[in-house]
């Protein structure tokens, strides 16, 4: 697999203040067609902020987002939404639909955005969830599912519209330590998969193996970027590094 | 002592087509209130300011104030500007326009009620507000709002009764007709009562049936 | 015209709050007998035996089931008859609204109750009270605090029902602006100021239990 051809989703220069204070000081990144970009940074750095630049949810004071190197017309309500359908986004808090099922939690979107028929709709959407192993679940309500299984059910959900790209907001930091494994091994899958993923963690052993590269971010601003090996090398001295071991150290003593 | 062929042989069969007027009053009233409620509550809640202030004014205007006063205004006031309504249309314009302010309450703390994170998600998925709204939001906050839209539609029925007081023949008008001519008052009230008491039983039974039908685990319960 | 309208409106407002009288003592009289009437049905409800339940359930199930329309009718013209009961039309309905009030206050008040946890009615009773004491002096005051919210909702609901007073005859705020409207023509005019007699009362009354709330608040209890 050749990665770091084609870009699938980029932004460039893109700002953000907060009543006044700055969150994103002009933040460019690509993704590259299969690609695994993980975000790593101190808390308030702008990690989720970014990322709901990226698909508009937050719109940016300044910047541009290119979807397939294409500018995506923001002002055009039409345009967000057909960039929010190709890129798909996974929360830290799921943010399931509390009143549908697991089924049509992930078929919704595909009957009222795409038009699809139910019965189509809904075929997708089971496999879709058997994929994040969750065949035996498709009649739960959120209420009815663990953490672990809402993260799943809502990747499934962001699967099922066919993204381009997915961005994932620490879809592991709601769960307990137990249960981030299963949501893990799905996002590896994925990854292996070729799907274009950039994805806030901090989860720095998945980081170190599974990531194409890493962003350190922090008050605004990627300070750092590089594959793991290049941030995490024992002797690279990076602030990435520092950080990392810090993390780890609290993962080791938790 | 002649009680029972009274009933049976000239109050029932009046009072039955009072029922049927009734109904006529009642079931588009309640559908087209219920709906005018999701309106005026969505945009009480979502809608611009001065669309929301002037929502707010509606609904606290209509609270304050009796239905039969409102329907005064229908029936006997329109006229005023040269606006004549059958008794009827002003009947169940004016129980649309009551039920639909307290509807607005109920929709509008079942809206509140809703995470905004639901909204964030849908439109993450690529709905647009208005798809965000249709599909996910107000699905969620009518559910919340059903107990008490529920209890909204009972006092429908009961004050349906109103309807008398601008001279549309249903059950209240009936009875009132049928004692003015027989002075019989307290059976054919009884009577009517009965009648009443019948419809809103039965449909605090079915508005049971449809929330559990609605249930959804773990929501709503707050 | 507009003059004319004018003349009218400030020539009816006497006459009108005179309606605002008998509209405020109909709604008072009635919110007070269904306090006395309500209170004692909701201890039965919780605390009663099962005949008294069932009695407290049908009387709730009647009152709220049957139009307030139907009801005054039913008792003015037939049963206060029938058991040779001369009232004034103003003293019917505030009998029958209370009567109705009672069902409505009684559940508010059941709610309260209900709301109240087991052990404050065991740690009463651990301290010797008798049971009618524990009610009187530990339940009441607690649930009867919690039923203000409850109360003030009945208050709007209670105002609103006695503009029907007036099909019995009773000379409140609705039956003289109808007299008035009817004689002068100015029906829509007039009308509308009966509403904001209402709106007026409505605001007037939701303050005065606000205060009353406020008044009897027990610093960090019940606001939950
Ligand atoms: N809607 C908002 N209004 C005002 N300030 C905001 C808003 N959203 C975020 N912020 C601020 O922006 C800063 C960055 O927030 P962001 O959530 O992007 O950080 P993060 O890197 O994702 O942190 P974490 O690791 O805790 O999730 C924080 O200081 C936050 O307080
Ligand atoms: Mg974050």
């Amino acid at each position: 697999m050749v990665k770091g051809g084609n870009t699938v989703l980029r932004v460039e220069g893109i700002c953000k203040s907060f009543s006044g204070k700055p969150i994103l000081r002009s933040v460019s990144v690509g993704l590259s067609k299969g690609e695994l970009k993980v975000l790593i940074g101190p808390s308030g750095g702008g990690k989720s902020t970014l990322l709901q630049c990226m698909n508009h949810l937050i719109p940016p004071d300044a910047g541009q987002i290119f979807l397939e190197e294409k500018p995506v017309d923001t002002r055009s309500k039409k345009a967000l939404y057909a960039l929010r359908q190709q890129v798909g986004m996974i929360f830290q808090d799921f943010n399931l639909f509390d009143h549908l099922n697991a089924l049509d939690n992930v078929s919704i979107a595909l009957r009222k955005v795409k038009g699809l028929p139910r019965s189509e709709a809904h075929e997708r959407a089971a496999a879709e969830l058997e994929r994040v192993g969750l065949a035996d679940k498709i009649r739960h309500y959120p209420a009815e599912l663990s953490g672990g299984q809402k993260q799943r059910v809502s990747i499934a959900r962001a699967l099922a519209m066919d993204p381009k790209a997915i961005l994932l907001d620490e879809p592991t930091s709601a769960l307990d330590p137990e249960i981030t494994g299963e949501v893990l091994a799905v996002i590896r899958a994925l990854a292996q998969a070729g799907m274009t993923m950039m994805m806030a963690t901090h989860q720095v052993g998945f980081a170190r193996t599974v990531a194409d590269e890493i962003l350190f971010m922090q008050d605004g601003v990627v300070i750092e970027q590089g594959t793991p090996a290049e941030l995490l090398a024992p002797d690279s001295g990076t602030r990435t590094l520092f950080f990392c071991s810090h993390l780890s150290g609290l993962e080791a003593a938790g | 002592m002649d009680t029972l062929p009274f009933l049976t042989g000239e109050v029932m069969p009046m009072l039955n087509e009072g029922l049927v007027m009734s109904l006529k009053i009642i079931i588009p009233s309640a559908t087209l209130g219920l709906l005018l409620g999701i309106v005026l509550g969505t945009v009480r809640t979502y809608g611009s300011p001065w669309m929301r202030r002037l929502g707010n004014g509606y609904a606290a205007a209509i609270r304050g104030t009796p239905l039969v006063c409102q329907l005064f205004i229908l029936y006997f006031g329109l006229p005023h500007i040269g606006i004549y309504l059958e008794p009827y249309q002003a009947a169940v314009l004016g129980f649309v326009l009551c039920n639909g302010a307290y509807h607005s309450e109920y929709i509008r703390g079942g809206l509140l009620a809703t995470r905004r994170g639901q909204h964030l998600a849908a439109q993450a998925l690529g709905f647009s507000s208005f798809g965000s709204m249709l599909w996910i939001v107000v699905p969620q906050a009518v559910r919340r709002s059903l107990p008490g839209c529920g209890n909204e539609i009972i006092y429908l029925i009961k004050y349906s009764s109103l309807a008398y007081v601008v001279t549309v023949m249903e059950l209240t008008g009936m009875a009132k007709q049928i004692a003015s001519d027989t002075f019989r008052f307290t059976e054919v009230f009884l009577a009517v009562g009965a009648y009443y008491l019948a419809l809103v039983t039965i449909a605090t039974f079915v508005l049971k049936k449809l929330e559990e039908r609605f249930r959804i685990p773990g929501f709503g319960v707050s | 015209m507009s003059e004319d309208l004018l003349t009218i409106i400030i020539e009816a407002v006497p006459y009108l709050l005179g309606g605002v009288g008998m509209t405020v003592a109909c709604v008072v009289g009635a919110m007070l007998f269904g306090l006395a009437l309500g209170v004692p049905m909701a201890v039965g409800q919780v605390y009663g035996s099962w005949a008294v339940r069932r009695l407290v359930g049908l009387y709730v199930w009647f009152f709220r089931g049957v139009p307030i329309l139907v009801l005054l009718f039913l008792f003015y013209f037939g049963l206060f008859q029938i058991i040779g009961l001369n009232l004034s039309a103003l003293a019917a309905s505030t009998l029958v609204l209370g009567m109705a009030s009672a069902a409505y206050q009684s559940q508010i008040f059941r709610g309260s109750m209900l709301a109240l946890s087991r052990g404050q009615f065991r740690a009463a009773s651990a301290l010797g009270m008798s049971d009618g004491e524990t009610i009187r002096s530990i339940i009441l005051p607690q649930a009867l605090r919690l039923s203000l919210p409850g109360w003030s909702n009945e208050y709007s609901i209670l105002l609103k029902d006695s503009a029907l007073a007036f099909v019995l005859g009773t000379t409140e705020i609705m039956a003289r602006t109808h007299f008035v409207a009817t004689r002068t023509y100015q029906r829509l005019p007039l009308y509308l100021v009966a509403c904001v007699l209402f709106f007026i009362l409505t605001w007037i009354g939701i303050r005065c239990l606000r205060w009353l709330e406020r008044k009897v608040a027990i610093p960090g209890y019940g606001n939950a």
